[in-house]
């Protein structure tokens, strides 16, 4: 006897309710929570992403996980049977192949268009080369990341290109960060302000960042960078511009001293090596 | 139990005994901990020796290292972990035995960190060195301390070779005074270059705990 149980429309009927609430649920309660938070147009920018991004794999995980389970409950072997039975073969369903094709491609092109309007508005925060291809608009203060084992420096070309050991930045404006290194591959990752961009050696990696509130953000390296790495990081401020200038100035004087040691100002260095290194 | 299966068991037993011993030759296998001394000024006292080899009972005899050092009865100790206490000054005496490597970063030439903002180089109150003839960097990046450490010169008449070094040999003298933070394990390092023999002098004593970094155990 054929078992007529619309086993199909349970299963697609539970997933929708289901996939609904869930859906709802982690769109609006649990991706806005989420990090990097909003302390920058990017890191804004990142959190909608992995809101699109949450709200569009959930019914695809739910789909999964809730076919696995209605399998495991409805067709599991019952106490007293003492056969194993299967249901008819499938022999191709162009109507269900269609759908498939139709949804997953759909899918994945959404993605792909989405993903590169959200790169292309403001980079990101990602670091873009030295040619960036996306440059938001307005006046940008210029900072340099400088990475050696193992610390971050900082040098401002705006201010004369001082150099500092700690980083500042100006509330609502616009950061160009060029991120460099003068010896081995690093990263500069302030997951607070929505930038991650790698420290090569001899290259100038730009990322760039739109500031909001002042707020205290970490700075860590986040690429295996020697015996240390783990130990590389330290904080850093975005401030009121007034304060920013004040701090800037403090630099200046208190950096007086070794000012005239420095190179000038270049998007990358090539430090003279090897006196001592094989 | 058969022979076969007896073979099978005791090799067995004797790979875990063995890989337990590594593991645990590895664990307990770091550099030792000298604990700073009271000073009359207050604070406490650390001496400090860089030299261009370490001494030749070492397992690395040609590597770059600091040492603990009393000059006064030559007791020169290989230990890059110093117990200094919670919110105290610690005054440094460091002896600088080694040539000049010249910096990478020109900018850690400056000194910061340090209790007035400057450091004595031989006596002398000083804030910043030639890049090019700096030899150490005795930094701890958590306090933002930096200090860099003169190169003796390269036509000096009495060089130190390894460790351990005396007084009448060719040396810088730098102090300096500091003030350690809350409790907890701080990192110090050089930030020269310094291994030689090593691409770009990035290798080796630079990259392992015991010579050219160790830390603070602030207690």
């Amino acid at each position: 006897m054929q078992d007529t149980t619309p086993y199909f429309r349970r299963l697609v009927l539970i997933w929708l309710v289901s996939s609904v609430v869930l859906t709802a649920l982690v769109v609006f309660v649990l991706a806005p929570g989420l990090p990097p938070g909003n302390a920058t147009v990017q890191s804004s920018a990142a959190v909608v992403d992995n809101t699109v991004l949450f709200g569009i794999s959930t019914p695809i995980a739910l789909a999964v996980l809730l076919c696995l389970g209605y399998c495991l409950v409805v067709f599991r072997e019952r106490p007293g049977s003492d056969t194993t039975l299967e249901g008819p073969a499938v022999r191709g369903n162009s109507s269900i192949q269609l759908w498939w094709l139709v949804i997953t491609t759909t899918t994945v092109l959404f993605l792909a268009v989405f993903g590169s309007i959200e790169l292309l508005k403001d980079g990101a925060g990602g670091g873009q080369g030295p040619n960036p291809l996306s440059v938001p608009a307005g006046h940008a203060i210029q900072v340099q990341v400088i990475a050696q084992q193992w610390e971050f420096t900082y040098r401002y070309p705006g201010y004369g290109g001082v150099e500092t050991n700690s980083l500042e930045i100006p509330a609502n404006s616009l950061i160009e960060f060029h991120v460099t290194s003068l010896d081995v591959i690093h990263s500069f990752w302030a997951y607070q302000l929505g930038v991650k961009a790698d420290a090569n050696p001899g290259e100038d990696n730009i990322a760039y960042v739109n500031t909001k509130a002042p707020l205290n953000f970490e700075v860590h390296c986040a690429e295996l960078c020697g015996v240390y790495h783990g130990y590389m990081y330290n904080s850093g401020k975005v401030v009121p511009k007034a304060e920013f200038a004040s701090w800037i100035a403090q630099q200046q004087k208190t950096f007086a001293p070794v000012s005239g040691n420095l190179p000038k100002y270049s998007r990358s260095y090539f430090p003279a090596p090897d006196r001592r290194g094989g | 139990m058969n022979k076969r299966a007896l073979a099978v068991l005791v090799c067995t037993a004797v790979s875990f005994v063995l890989v337990g011993l590594y593991i645990g030759l590895y664990l307990t296998a770091h550099p030792g901990t000298a604990i700073a001394s009271a000073s009359p000024e207050g604070g406490v006292q650390l001496n400090l020796a860089t030299v261009p080899a370490a001494a030749l009972n070492d397992p690395h005899p040609t590597w770059v290292s600091y040492y603990v050092v009393n000059t006064h009865d030559q007791d020169w100790q290989h230990k890059t972990t110093w117990v200094v206490p919670a919110h105290t000054l610690v005054h440094v005496t460091l002896y600088q035995y080694d040539g000049a490597s010249g910096l990478r970063n020109p900018f850690l030439s400056q000194v910061t960190g340090t209790v007035g903002g400057t450091f004595d180089l031989n006596g002398k109150t000083t804030k910043t060195i030639n890049p090019n003839a700096t030899s150490h960097v005795f930094a701890i990046p958590a306090y933002g301390l930096t200090v860099p450490l003169l190169g003796v010169s390269a036509t000096a008449k009495n060089p130190c070779s390894n460790a351990p070094c005396t007084l009448s040999q060719d040396h810088e003298t730098i102090t300096f005074t500091f003030r350690t933070g809350a409790k907890g394990l701080v990192r110090w390092q050089c930030f020269v270059p310094c291994a030689a023999g090593y691409i770009q002098g990035f290798g080796g004593p630079m990259q392992t705990v015991g010579y050219m970094d160790g830390f603070l155990k602030v207690v």
